[in-house]
């Protein structure tokens, strides 16, 4: 089924900014990145926003229509705020790592970054010097996994791709330290940036990304990010994101992975921010033996929107995947979650479970959940599951007949609803980080 | 010399033991859908003028969807673009009996081979039964028997021509004609179907059965129903169907309504079995089909029990919208589907009164190359505090070529409602096939026991007869699946 977007209203607006791009030094870019461009612009101009309200399945939660009708600006390359390390250490998971790339504004940020070039280790490079100096490696992955034929956001990404972040672990590397991956909007405004990021993990290499998003000032600035992960036979990639955008933002994210033979992929996000915020995460589990285990928490609250959607793909037998989201949703907020699982024919000893469970504090907010499998193969073990409810009362009397008040009792009660999803992160001080996270957001109820 | 294809058709002819043709005068319409086609049937039955005029609105509406190309496109299934026009609205049998000794006897032969009884006789099994063939009802056991006891059941004719107050005030209370495009079909040339009314503080002594038989080629059928339980009542409802087997798709497009007043319970169960095509996937019955309860007062009970194993494509999401405090709503599925058949069907539950309660159970059946698809609903809106909500819906795969998917939505506005959502999907294990042949069970014994167990939570739900039926039904279908 397709279905009908209005046309781009602002398009000139868009056109305008492709053309500004290459003015601002992308016309140094190899052809075939500036060819790439071209033919995602292309291809977002005839897909244009998905405000479609009619037969939309994949949006039905969420309008974009506000998002769509905004005039962003490109941010002015001349205005890269100089920024110190203490002011974007709380984005930093506590300054958890030496490994750090930092974009503020969409632009790399040299003083704030520490980046690495150790060929049998670790390559973290912006793309301004992945591109001369590891061009086969990004041009044989950059834009293959994120398909910008189909998704608009993917294209419009694409189309202004220019600067972002590279990984690339060789075979057989063991990266001890995690390496961040900072994505920072400084001057609030209606500015758009689309981050990009791409990973690549060989052959039984193992590396844990940070990846993170915030806002230094309040506005309606708008951050369309896309990353793509590779994970080669053998890889194990552990995957932790946050989301800090500012309460006026638009989030928008997309993250597609690609799993070969007996690689292992986690993910573990938490989404705080943004007015509206949407993650699309795409696993395709191409390679028998992969497993891949897809965690989220999202806590909302105001007049916030958050969408996860998350498919996962099998597309090879003797596959395994987790899924397990939690939302925490309070003021006036509405969380969607909307998990498909593919089974594709061949694909059998499939062994899939997803879950969502949302915690509704208040009475205005709203969750709206689709657990969805779609199966082809009949020796397989899939399972999902849902619920949606408020605190336990038996459990909220209990505590206070210990002597908590009604206030620590709650709190002490979303803490451990979500803890679930904090516990899963392996690397301690970063989910030391992400709990005081969680807890920050609770005491500001 | 028999070929093979000839074999598959014999095969084929086999498993579906209701397509045989009566042969019998018929009164059609000719083929086509406009204005003076729904004069037509609406004068052929006599029909007032605000009957008339809503089914024109109707027909404009529809023909606005089509004009603007808004079919519902949504549901897991593929079938050719269906050509309107081509369809024959009415077909009747030429001569309309005054009671049941006036019934062609072709017709009574043909409800005999199906195992419908019109006979009075049928007292002792406790049924009372209409019979919709094509487009016209053609007989109600017991009609003078309920009306003692203030029941009105027969045909949507009749309750048109004796009851309009009744049917004035519930048509398209539920299903609005403007609801969907099939259902907007429906009300512009629905030609009969059951109507049933249950008085006030009376519980209905036996089940009600309406049959419907699709039976002319070329024609739809486009039947609807309207059961209303007054205040404190009580009525079981079941339904079956079956149609002839023919090379093309013919198109059955329904709609039933059911309202319950207070304290009232309606229990509405169906076998839908229609011709569901050959095992090439050749001809069926594509049956679309809106059907939706109402719990208007406060305890009120709504409970939908079906089980769909034929049809080329079922597209059917029989509903309840849960409006009075404390009314309950209940869904018990199996959809068994193979060959080539399309099943997208589930429920849609809406919570707006407190404390409303829904159960939904659905468990799929997918074998060969079929694809059968669960697609549910669970709405709480912001006033409905304390809902509570339990879902489980199972698939079962028979074969590495077929389909199952589940696509529930749950939608929740209040932070009272509980909400519990659960379903896997698997094939029937391989430990339990061997445990039954260890037991000296036979392979297709085994499964067929497995299966039975896996519906068995929906099956106990049917009426006595029904059930037996459903479980002969499902053994039936699945033979030689095994493998």
């Amino acid at each position: 089924m397709t279905t009908q977007n209005i046309p781009v209203s602002n398009l000139d607006q868009y056109i305008a900014a492709f053309e500004g791009l290459e003015q601002n030094g992308a016309a140094q870019d190899p052809a075939w990145l500036r060819q790439l461009r071209l033919d995602a612009f292309h291809r977002f101009t005839e897909l244009g926003f998905p405000t479609a309200r009619r037969g939309n399945e994949e949006w039905k939660y969420t309008d974009v229509g506000p998002l769509a009708k905004t005039a962003f600006q490109s941010p002015a390359s001349t205005a890269v705020p100089v920024l110190d390390f203490q002011s974007v250490q709380p984005f930093t998971y506590g300054g958890a790592t030496g490994n750090r790339i930092v974009f503020v504004n969409g632009a790399y940020s040299e003083s704030l970054s520490s980046v690495a070039r150790h060929p049998e280790s670790l390559t973290l490079a912006p793309f301004s010097q992945a591109l001369s100096l590891d061009g086969d490696l990004v041009q044989r992955h950059l834009g293959k996994n994120a398909d910008y034929k189909e998704q608009a956001f993917v294209a419009l990404n694409t189309a202004f791709l220019h600067d972002g972040a590279l990984v690339h672990v060789p075979e057989g590397a063991v990266v001890e330290e995690p390496v961040l991956i900072l994505h920072l909007s400084a001057d609030g405004k209606d500015t758009v940036t689309h981050p990009r990021t791409l990973v690549v993990a060989a052959k039984d290499s193992k590396v844990t990304i940070l990846e993170s998003y915030g806002g230094l000032a309040d506005g309606a600035y708008f951050a369309n990010a896309v990353t793509e992960i590779i994970l080669e036979p053998g890889a194990e990639v552990r995957h932790y994101r946050m989301q800090r955008q500012s309460e006026q933002a638009y989030h928008v994210a997309t993250t597609s992975v690609t799993l070969s033979e007996g690689s292992s992929y986690t993910s573990v996000a938490l989404d705080m921010g943004g007015k509206l915020t949407r993650n699309n995460l795409n696993a395709l589990v191409a390679g028998e033996g992969a497993s891949c285990v897809l965690n989220g928490a999202y806590l909302v609250t105001g007049r916030q929107h958050v969408d996860n959607q998350v498919i996962i793909d099998h597309a090879s037998p003797h596959t395994t995947s987790r899924e397990l989201y939690k939302g925490v949703l309070d003021g006036r907020s509405q969380a969607v979650f909307h998990g498909s699982i593919i089974v594709q024919r061949g694909a059998q000893k499939v062994d899939a479970k997803q879950e969502d469970r949302n915690l509704l504090l208040s009475d205005h907010c709203e969750a709206d959940t689709r657990p969805a499998f779609w199966i082809y193969a009949d020796d397989v073990k899939c399972a999902h599951g849902a619920s949606s409810g408020k605190l336990d009362d038996d459990a909220l009397f209990y505590l206070k007949s210990r002597g908590l008040d009604e206030q620590e009792a709650r709190s002490l009660l979303t803490k451990g609803f979500v803890h679930d999803i904090t516990a899963t992160i392996a690397h301690e001080s970063i989910r030391a980080h992400t709990e005081a996270a969680v807890s920050g957001w609770l005491e500001k109820l | 010399m028999t070929t093979s294809n000839e074999v598959v058709q014999q095969a084929a002819a086999q498993e579906y033991k209701y397509g045989f043709i009566t042969d019998i005068e018929a009164e059609s319409t000719p083929p086509g859908l406009n204005e003076d086609i729904v004069r037509w049937i609406s004068a052929k039955k006599e029909e007032p003028e605000w009957l008339l005029e809503w089914r024109l609105r109707a027909l404009r509406h529809f023909l606005t969807l089509l004009e603007k190309e808004q079919l519902p496109a949504w549901a897991n299934v593929s079938y050719p673009p269906i050509n309107f026009q081509d369809i024959i609205y009415y077909s009747a049998p030429k001569s309309r009996p005054e009671s049941l000794e006036e019934v062609d006897p072709e017709i009574l032969e043909t409800y005999r081979k199906l195992g419908i009884s019109l006979d009075e006789q049928k007292l002792l099994a406790g049924v009372a039964v209409d019979a919709v063939f094509d487009s016209v009802s053609v007989a109600t056991t017991f009609k003078t028997e309920l009306a003692k006891q203030g029941i009105i059941f027969g045909s949507f004719s009749d309750a048109v021509r004796e009851h309009p107050d009744l049917v004035r005030k519930y048509l398209g209370s539920v299903v609005p004609y403007t609801d969907n495009f099939y259902a907007s079909l429906n009300a512009a040339v629905f030609t009969d179907g059951s109507f049933c009314y249950i008085p006030k503080g009376v519980r209905c002594p036996v089940d009600l059965t309406t049959y419907f038989r699709i039976n002319a080629a070329g024609t739809g059928q486009f039947e609807r129903t309207l059961i209303i339980a007054d205040d404190d009542s009580y009525v079981s409802y079941l339904e079956g169907c079956s149609a002839p087997m023919r090379d093309e798709n013919q198109l059955h497009a329904a709609v039933v309504e059911l309202v319950t007043e207070e304290n009232a319970e309606i229990k509405y169960s169906t076998i839908q079995n229609w011709y569901p095509g050959d095992a090439n996937g050749k001809g069926g019955i594509y049956n679309f089909v809106t059907k939706r309860g109402r719990c208007e007062g406060r305890n009120s009970k709504i409970s939908w029990t079906q089980v769909e194993t034929g049809s080329a494509i079922t597209w059917k999401y029989p509903s309840v919208i849960l409006k009075g405090d404390n009314s309950i709503g209940e869904f018990y599925s199996v959809a068994l589907t193979k060959g080539h058949q399309q099943a997208d069907t589930g429920t849609k539950m809406v919570h707006i009164g407190k404390n409303t309660r829904s159960t939904i159970i659905s468990k799929g059946i997918s074998a060969e190359h079929a694809e059968n698809t669960y697609r549910g609903q669970v709405k709480v809106m912001p006033n409905a505090d304390n809902a509570r909500n339990i879902t489980r819906c199972d698939s079962l795969l028979i074969g590495d070529q077929c389909g199952a998917h589940t696509t529930p939505y749950v939608e929740v506005r209040n932070n009272s409602a509980k909400l519990e959502h659960e379903a896997y999907t698997s094939r029937v294990s391989e430990d339990q096939l061997f445990y039954c042949n260890q037991r000296g069970i036979s392979l297709e014994d085994a499964q067929a026991l497995v299966i039975n167990g896996f519906c068995k939570e929906v099956f106990s739900k049917l009426p006595f007869e029904f059930a037996v039926e459903a479980t002969r039904l499902l053994e039936v279908n699945l033979e030689g699946t095994v493998g």
